[in-house]
Order: structure tokens, then C-alpha cells, then sequence
């Protein structure tokens, strides 16, 4: 009867999106009279940050503060059509439709702006503080905010830009089966390490050391707040969560908080992670989708961790003192005396 | 339904309400006074979203009926910012990236601002001890247990500083 340690690795390559019928989502900026920026979507953000991303990305493109953008997430019905936000694919598609509809918003804004200073629109920039200027002279400038005034009140025009980003099916070749489901994938590792008790089949998770490659983190606190999130879930799918655990019957099956088990804030390992950027040919300022994969490598690398602590080999989940138990129980039958 | 008269103070300020009898603080808060950053998570005690603070103790709203909170003085989380200024946990949970989607957020800081109360320098286990029964699904519980720590190292400097 001891506590044994272990320790477990697993990679993962997570592909961004998925290949249906096709992948497309639409954005559609429109500039208010006073020059912010409203980003009309279908996408939803499921508190994952996914209208932070999204500002941060319009004003990039467009270059005006942040602040100055809104995402406007309202209606499935009314807004253009997105497949959703799932299969860590909003911020590669959504981003990408965003950055093609500033970029025609933006184009009219310095098109106003230039009949304004009487110059050519090719000359002129965004200076990300909210005005426009020459390139070289800043100080032949004019505000967002009287571009988009001049546009509406003088101009007749609609500051204003479509964009949709489509990954198109992808079908199979019929000899080999080979196909392109998804243009960009994000990578991972993660290493755990346990504690086993072999007397009581329970397993404690000391630490989750995770290495990311993600393209390009556009928000890189958030980021981080995607990793650690995903490691607990992860955690939880490995060791805790299951509707039955109870027996005889399924009737027993849990149907509350108190009792489908999941970690809690005393159950937790050391986190480290570190963000590797290598930013996607296809993605939005280089990004990849970094939200599902994070509950991915912990699961395989805490079994892994058992296997070395114990040498048990569990391969359901979730890996229950019992499931533990039971394997040191067999090794130890086959165990010569 | 019958009706009782209810009064308390809520966020410093009095309360007379004509609530129906057995309806729960949790239903008068949100239903009645409109003060929906009291989230309602389960209704049965077990998730913590419906924190708020009573009399300085941190209580779950849903299993609290309104008409026992009479001459109580309860504090959600709108009465925690003053004059537009955060209180340190709140802005300790914004620094620390502390919440995602946001749902546990108002629990998990009246929870936190309940030990703080009562304990300026508290270990990592007594924060974990506080938040133990408020679930979160999205952070990993790791940056709230950051945020409340930072929280209480502000509190204290300010403490010091207008000492
Ligand atoms: S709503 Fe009160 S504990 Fe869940
Ligand atoms: S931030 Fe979503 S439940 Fe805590």
C-alpha cells in the first residue's frame, strides 16, 4: 500500500473548422454616423471571448481603436449566415470574413476622406487612434469621426463592407480515401503528472504542462484563459465525469450539480503552459482555433501517467478509483510469488 | 397568492415590497427588483450562482425565502461599486482574466468579498475553502483563486496606505 508517482506524455494536432457541406461564415461592417464600427454576426459568443477577438480583429484591419467597434451578435434570423461557433472555427473563419468586410468598409472610409482633403485615397492611412492622415504628413489629417459624419450628411455613401471566408468541401479520392478536411491545424503536448494510491484506486493529478502552438495569439491572456479552462476540462473527462456512475441501474444516474462530479477548485494540479507562434498561412493575423484542442492532450497523457505510476492500463473514461483498483488487483493475481 | 410585506436593506438602501409568501430572495431580486446579476444556476442550493451577501455571511438567494431577509442588510454585487470605482475584486477578477462567460462571476466574487471581510490575508486554502461551493465550468478555477489572493494584496495596501 503506497502512493506512486508518474508521469505521462500526449501530442494532439487539432484541425481548425470541419468539412461538411462546406465552411463558411459572413461578416457585414457598417459605419454609424459618428464613425464607430458596428460587426453584424450569426456567430455567438459562448463566453469564450469570441466578440473580443473579433473587435480587436475589425479595428486591426480597419485601424481604428478597439473601443470603436461593436460586435453585434443579435439574431440567427436576421444576421448573415454563420455555421457557428463550434469545432474551434470561429476565430480562423469568422476573423477572416471580419477582415474582408473591413478591408471594403475601410476602402470607402478613405475614399470619403480623400475627397474631404482633396487628395488620393492611395496615399492615405489609418493611424489606429481614430484619424486619418497623408502618408508622411500627418498633419493634412481628418478624424473617423468627420469621415463618417461627410459620408453620410454630404456624401450619400455607406461606410460599409461584406466578407465571408469559405473553406469549400472536401471530397475523398475514391482509391485512396485521401482528402484536405481542414487547411490549418494547431498542435499541442501535454504532460502530467500523478499520484496513485494503490491502496484506495484514487488518482491525484500533481501538474498539467502544456506546449501550444496556435498560429498566432491574437489575444494572448485569453489565450491562456483557453489552455488552463481546457486542462481542468480535461482533467474532469479523464478522472471525474460520467452519468453512471452509480449502480444497479441507470435510473441512479446523476441529474444535478451535486451529483455529476467534476473538479473543484481544491482538486486542482499545477498548471504551466507555454504559447508557441507560428502564425497560419490561411489565418486571420496568422491565427489557428486553440479552443477545443485544450481538453484534449491532458486526458491521454493522465492515463499514460497511471500506466507509468501503476502500470495499469485503463482505457475507458472516465479512469474511476474503482477501474484503477480493479487493474491492480489483476497485476497483482498474475504477479508470481 | 398571499402577499407579505418584506423590508430590508439592499446595497445601503431600504426595502418595502409586497412579495407573494415562499417566493425566494433569489425570485425578488431578479423577478421583482430587476437586479439580474444574481444568476440563477440550479435553484437548489448547489451551484453557488446566487450568492449574495446577508448580514456579512454569503448565503445562496434560492434557498432563502424573501420573507426571512426582513431587517437583514444584503448585499449583491451592484452595491459593490462605489461612485463608478470598482472594488478591488472586481477589478482584480478583470486584471486576472478571472471570468469567461461570466455566469459564476457575481457569486464567486461575493463569496470571495465575504472571506475578505473577515480575513485580510487569507492562504490559498482558505480561498479555495470560500469558493468551494461555487462552480465554475469555463476558467479552471485557477485564475479565481489568483484573482482573490491579488485582491487581498490590494486590500491590504490600500489598508496600509490610509493608515
Ligand atoms: S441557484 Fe442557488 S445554488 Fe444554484
Ligand atoms: S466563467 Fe463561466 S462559469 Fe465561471
Amino acid at each position: 500500500m503506497a502512493k506512486k508517482r508518474g508521469r505521462g506524455m500526449a501530442a494532439v494536432n487539432y484541425p481548425t473548422g470541419m468539412n461538411l457541406g462546406g465552411d463558411p461564415s459572413q461578416a457585414l461592417v457598417h459605419a454609424t454616423t459618428t464613425g464607430s464600427f458596428i460587426v453584424t454576426l450569426s456567430s455567438v459568443d459562448l463566453g469564450q471571448g469570441l466578440k473580443t477577438v473579433m473587435a480587436q480583429i475589425c479595428a486591426e484591419t480597419l485601424g481604428v481603436p478597439t473601443e470603436n467597434v461593436i460586435i453585434d451578435t443579435a439574431d440567427t434570423d436576421t444576421g448573415p449566415h454563420c455555421m457557428g461557433t463550434f469545432a474551434s472555427r470561429g476565430t480562423h473563419r469568422i476573423g477572416n470574413a471580419i477582415i474582408m468586410a473591413a478591408k471594403e468598409a475601410k476602402s470607402v472610409m478613405l475614399e470619403v476622406a480623400a475627397e474631404e482633403l482633396e487628395v488620393d485615397s492611395g496615399d492615405l492611412q489609418t493611424d489606429g487612434a481614430g484619424n486619418i492622415h497623408v502618408k508622411g504628413s500627418p498633419q493634412k489629417s481628418i478624424s473617423v469621426f468627420n469621415t463618417a459624419l461627410a459620408a453620410h450628411f454630404k456624401h450619400g455613401k455607406t461606410i460599409s463592407g461584406r466578407g465571408i471566408f469559405l473553406q469549400p468541401r472536401s471530397y475523398p479520392e475514391p482509391e485512396t480515401g485521401k482528402m484536405t478536411p481542414a487547411t490549418c491545424y494547431a498542435h499541442a503536448c501535454t504532460v502530467a503528472e500523478v499520484e496513485v494510491d494503490t491502496e484506495t484506486g484514487e488518482v491525484r493529478v500533481l501538474s498539467l504542462k502544456s506546449a501550444y502552438e496556435v498560429g498566432r495569439a491574437l489575444n494572448p491572456r485569453m489565450v491562456e484563459q483557453q489552455i488552463i479552462g481546457g486542462a481542468w476540462m480535461g482533467l474532469s473527462h479523464a478522472l471525474y465525469e460520467t452519468t453512471e456512475p452509480y449502480y444497479p441501474d441507470r435510473s441512479h444516474g446523476p441529474v444535478d450539480f451535486n451529483q455529476y462530479l467534476m473538479p473543484g477548485p481544491g482538486d486542482l494540479p499545477e498548471f504551466e503552459n507555454v504559447v508557441i507562434e507560428r502564425p497560419a498561412a490561411d489565418g486571420p493575423y496568422g491565427a489557428k482555433g486553440v479552443g477545443e484542442m485544450t481538453a484534449n492532450s491532458p486526458i491521454p497523457a493522465i492515463a499514460n501517467a497511471i500506466f507509468d505510476a501503476v502500470g495499469v492500463r485503463v482505457d475507458s473514461l472516465p479512469i474511476t478509483p474503482e477501474k484503477v483498483l480493479r487493474g491492480i488487483q489483476a497485476l497483482n493475481a498474475r504477479a508470481p510469488y | 397568492m398571499t402577499k407579505v410585506a418584506v423590508q430590508f436593506t439592499l446595497n445601503d438602501e431600504e426595502q418595502n415590497e409586497f412579495v407573494d409568501s415562499g417566493s425566494t430572495l433569489l425570485a425578488v431580486l431578479r423577478g421583482k427588483l430587476g437586479l439580474y446579476s444574481t444568476k440563477a444556476g440550479c435553484h437548489q442550493g448547489s451551484c453557488g450562482a446566487c450568492t449574495v451577501i446577508i448580514d456579512g455571511e454569503p448565503r445562496l438567494s434560492c434557498l432563502t425565502l424573501a420573507q426571512r431577509c426582513t431587517g437583514r442588510m444584503i448585499t449583491t454585487i451592484e452595491g459593490l461599486t462605489r461612485d463608478g470605482a470598482l472594488h478591488p475584486l472586481q477589478q482584480a477578477f478583470m486584471e486576472g482574466f478571472a471570468a469567461q462567460c461570466g455566469f459564476c462571476t457575481p457569486g464567486m466574487i461575493l463569496a470571495a468579498k465575504s472571506l475578505l471581510d473577515r480575513n485580510q490575508s487569507p492562504s490559498r486554502d482558505d480561498v479555495i475553502d470560500a469558493i468551494s461551493g461555487n462552480i465554475c465550468r469555463c476558467t479552471g478555477y485557477e485564475p479565481i483563486i489568483a484573482a482573490v489572493l491579488a485582491a487581498a494584496e490590494q486590500m491590504r495596501a490600500e489598508m496600509k496606505k490610509s493608515a
